[in-house]
This record gives C-alpha cells, structure tokens and sequence, in this order.
C-alpha cells in the first residue's frame, strides 16, 4: 500500500493530504502542516511534549498515526490563543515562570487546557497527577502548578464578578 | 520516519475486522489505543506487516450490565471506564485500577481491551480480570469462545489468542451483599507501570466474618498471580492483624519476582507482603460499611 489520504482539521483550518500509513501524526503535524509549536521529544509517549486535542481529549500525538485522525478535529498550541491575544492559562505561565526553555510547554498546555475544561477546581494533587504525564527539564514543576492554581483562581473571580 | 512499513486497513465492522485478521495471518496485527502497540513499533522491536485499526468498532464501544454481569467492549477507553458511574457501583475495584494506568493523556486513548491483551505482567486491568476471574469474549471468522481469566494468561504479554482472533467484549461477575474490594500498587512515580500490585475483593456474612473472597497479586510473576489458599485461610474468618499476618507470610513464601533495573526480588518480595496486608484491611474495612 502506498499513500493514503488524510482529511483533517487542524485549528480551524482544513488539510486534505495523501501519506504514508507510517507517518506519525506528530511529523504530519510538524512537517506536512508546518505547525512546529507541536513538539517531539521521545516519541513512545513519556515525555508528553507532543500531546495535542484530538476530538475533544488531550491526546499524545507520537502514539497516533496521521490516518488515523482522518476526519478528525485537532486543535494544537498554535489553536489556543484567540486573534494575538494569549489564554488566561498562558499568561499566567509567562506570568509565575512556569517555563524556561519552553520544550514542553507546548504539551503542558494542551492537556492543561483540556483537563480544566473537565475539571475547573482541582486540588493541587490533582494537578500534580495530571502534570505526571509530561516531563519538565528546567523548571522543577513549582512555577508549572503555580501558573495552573493561579489560572483557576482567576476563573473563580472571575465567575463571581459575573453573578 | 520512525517505525516500519506496513498496510493499514479500517474495517467498519466487527466481520470485515475478522476476514482481515483471517487473510492477514502472522503478518497482521490489530491497533485498539495504540498506546502499547506504537511505542514497540516506533522501537521497531514490532514490525507488523498490516494494521487493522479497530476504532471505527463503535459495537464494541459500551458498558453495560445485567443482574450478574458487568459487560464493557474491547474498544472502551480506559478513561470512560474510569469515569462510568455504572463501573463504579457494579465493581469498584476496575475504577480504583484503572486510574493508575500510565495518564490522563494515555487513558484517553488507550481501551480496556489493548490493556488486556497486551497481557504486562504489571498492568493493573490484567491483574484486575484476575481478581474477579472475568470472562473474555473472542472471535474469529469461524467461532466464537469465551475463556476464563484463570486460564487467558499464558505468560509475559502471551495469551491464549491466535493470530485470527479478536477480543470482543470482557465481562465481569457484579458481587451482590457486603462486599469490599481494595487495589493498591508500587511504582516508582505516579503513572509508571506498578513495580508490585495487589487487588483483593471479598464478601462478609452477617457476623462480619468472610464468606468469599480473591486476592491476585501483580508484577511477581510472568502473569497475575492467584492466592488460591486465600479462601480457605480465611473463609468464615474475620480479618484480624493474625489472620492477615498469616496471609502475608503465605505470599511472602509463594511469590518468586525477578529482580530487574526497577527493584530486587527481595524489594518486591517485601512489597507484595506490605500490599497484601493493606488490600485486605482495606476492603474488609470497606465491606463492613
Ligand atoms: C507513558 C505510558 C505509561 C503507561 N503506563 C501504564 C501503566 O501504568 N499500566 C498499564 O497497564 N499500562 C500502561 N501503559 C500502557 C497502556 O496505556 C495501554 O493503553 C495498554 O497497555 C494497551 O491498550 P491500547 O488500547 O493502547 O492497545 P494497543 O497498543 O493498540 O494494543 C496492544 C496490543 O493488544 C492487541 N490488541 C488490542 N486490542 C485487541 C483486540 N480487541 N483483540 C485482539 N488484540 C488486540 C494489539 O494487537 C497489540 O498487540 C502506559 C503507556 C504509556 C505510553
Ligand atoms: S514525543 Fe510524544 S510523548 Fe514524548
Ligand atoms: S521548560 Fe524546558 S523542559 Fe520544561
């Protein structure tokens, strides 16, 4: 078998390209659709760097073949923020230092976002539990869960001014 | 790119899955969550000549349950198990498990059924199906067969299935009366593979003593093990600190782990005493309410 097509979505914009059946959706993401914001460090599924939002559900983009999201709608970091203007979620990274080099950021927020949609109050352990699935070298995890509870309490005010 | 070559088909349904399977042979492979199967395959320690990607399966995407039997589909995610309220209330020791599969971001991918088959010496649902000796449902083109759990795990990541089979749907028996089940593991961080596990459910009569009870252990042997000579130790007994010594030195003396990068046969040993113990106050602390 030679190339297969892919149909996908990807922030909006729709991509129709025939691949390899091999081809990763992460390389497919990267170097098919040029969207580099997506990134890949070990490529079995530990270091969590290329995790995107497949249909609805923070995903690994490395463990997933790109004819599989045939029909698919994937938002990546490129998708999160809104005409220029960063989310609250990203702002509170620059904000606490939640990064330094910015290797796994890109993943971080992808599921961050997904998993404060599902679950607006966590405690702090279940943060910690859901960063568990990326891997930081350079920040040591503070400003990281620091940047999340502070996002969360923005959104609490945020919900009280509204009311 | 990464892995090897390979033929990619999407059956649409469960029938067409099995004429792939059955016309691919040794050289086909199914793809559930992928979770376990791309990793291997971007080492390249598997190069499967053909894909056969089941998630277009939505038949085999459900939970469901009858009086006796809790039913969930090989494709169901093992974050939609954890999650189901229905898992919750018919056989709470599969949520308790399956929050410790890798991640959020694997659970969301990865099925219930790929877990089971994939057959990890310490994977939690294996260990679980053993607990409560489930019931896999498997198919091929010309039959369909149900095996035990005791009997499904052959050794490490082998099972019983052949080449052309497909696992369809797992049931679980629904303990009805006082009853409490425990899961308790080792690892290393939050969302490793469990260095050793323990899973334990059990039923007390009236008198707070046990009328039946499982206890299976993972990560000490090639497959989930079985503490057959719990039940008869402890049938019509309460859990006293004695009576879960007794246990505790019975596993100690019967398990024979491996010692690996991860931790030594002694640790593990040490291990699978120190969980045994906590599963069986736990989940009689629990079925006594
Ligand atoms: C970072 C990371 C951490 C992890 N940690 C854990 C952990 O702590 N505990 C744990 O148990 N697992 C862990 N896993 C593995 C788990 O996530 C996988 O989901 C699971 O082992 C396989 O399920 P799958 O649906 O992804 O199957 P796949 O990877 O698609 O398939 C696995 C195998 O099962 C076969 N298969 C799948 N479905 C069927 C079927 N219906 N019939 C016949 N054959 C079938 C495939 O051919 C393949 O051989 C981890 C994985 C990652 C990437
Ligand atoms: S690159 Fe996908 S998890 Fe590391
Ligand atoms: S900021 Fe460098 S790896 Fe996290």
């Amino acid at each position: 078998m030679s190339l297969t097509e892919v149909n996908v979505t990807i922030n909006g914009k729709s991509y129709s390209e025939w691949v390899e059946p091999r081809m990763l959706l992460s390389d497919f993401i990267r170097e098919t659709c040029g969207l580099t914001g997506t990134h890949v460090g070990c490529e079995h599924g530990v270091c969590g760097a290329c995790t995107i939002n497949m249909d609805g559900l923070a995903v690994r983009s490395c463990l997933i073949f790109a004819v599989q999201a045939d029909n698919c709608e994937i938002t990546t970091v490129e998708g999160l923020a809104c005409s220029g203007e960063l989310t609250a979620l990203q702002k509170n990274f620059i904000e606490c230092h939640g990064l330094q080099c910015g290797f796994c950021t890109a993943g971080i927020l992808m599921s961050i976002t997904d998993f404060l949609e599902k679950n607006p109050q966590p405690s702090v352990k279940e943060i910690k539990e859901t960063l568990s699935g990326h891997l930081c070298r350079c920040t040591g995890y503070e400003g990281i869960v620091k940047a999340v509870e502070k996002t969360v309490q923005d959104n609490n005010k945020e919900v009280l001014q509204r009311s | 790119m990464k892995p090897a070559k390979f033929d990619y088909y999407r059956p649409k349904d469960v029938s067409e899955a099995l004429s792939l399977l059955e016309s691919s042979g040794f050289d086909g492979k199914i793809i559930a969550g992928g979770q376990s199967l791309v990793p291997i395959m971007n080492m390249r320690l598997a190069t499967p000549q053909c894909l056969i990607d089941i998630n277009s399966l939505h038949d085999l995407n459900f939970i469901d349950s009858d009086d006796q039997t809790l039913k969930i589909g090989t494709m169901t995610r093992q974050n939609t198990v954890e999650t189901s309220e229905l898992v919750k209330s018919q056989c709470g020791l599969v949520t308790e498990a399956v929050a410790h599969i890798g991640h959020l971001q694997t659970r969301n991918r990865g099925t219930i059924g790929g877990s089971i088959v994939h057959a990890d010496p310490s994977a939690e649902l294996p260990l679980v199906l053993m607990a409560l000796n489930g019931t896999l449902h498997i198919s091929s083109e010309e039959e369909t067969r149900t095996v035990k759990a005791e009997d499904f795990f052959l050794t490490f990541l082998t099972t019983d299935m052949m080449p052309n089979e497909m696992l369809t749907e797992i049931h679980l028996p629904i303990w009805k009366g006082r009853v409490g089940s425990s899961f308790q593991e080792v690892a290393r961080r939050h969302g490793d593979f469990a260095l050793v596990a323990a899973a334990c459910q059990l039923e007390l009569d009236a008198h707070d003593k046990i009328s039946d009870i499982r206890l299976a252990l993972g990560g000490v042997e090639a497959i989930p093990l079985l503490i057959e000579d719990a039940k008869e130790l402890l049938a019509g007994e309460k859990i006293t600190d004695q009576a879960v010594q007794k246990i505790a030195e019975l596993v100690g003396s019967s398990v024979e782990p491996e010692s690996d990068l991860h931790a030594s046969a002694t640790y593990r040993t040490q291990l699978a005493k120190v969980l045994t113990a906590r599963v069986l106050y736990q989940a009689y602390e629990r079925a006594k309410g």
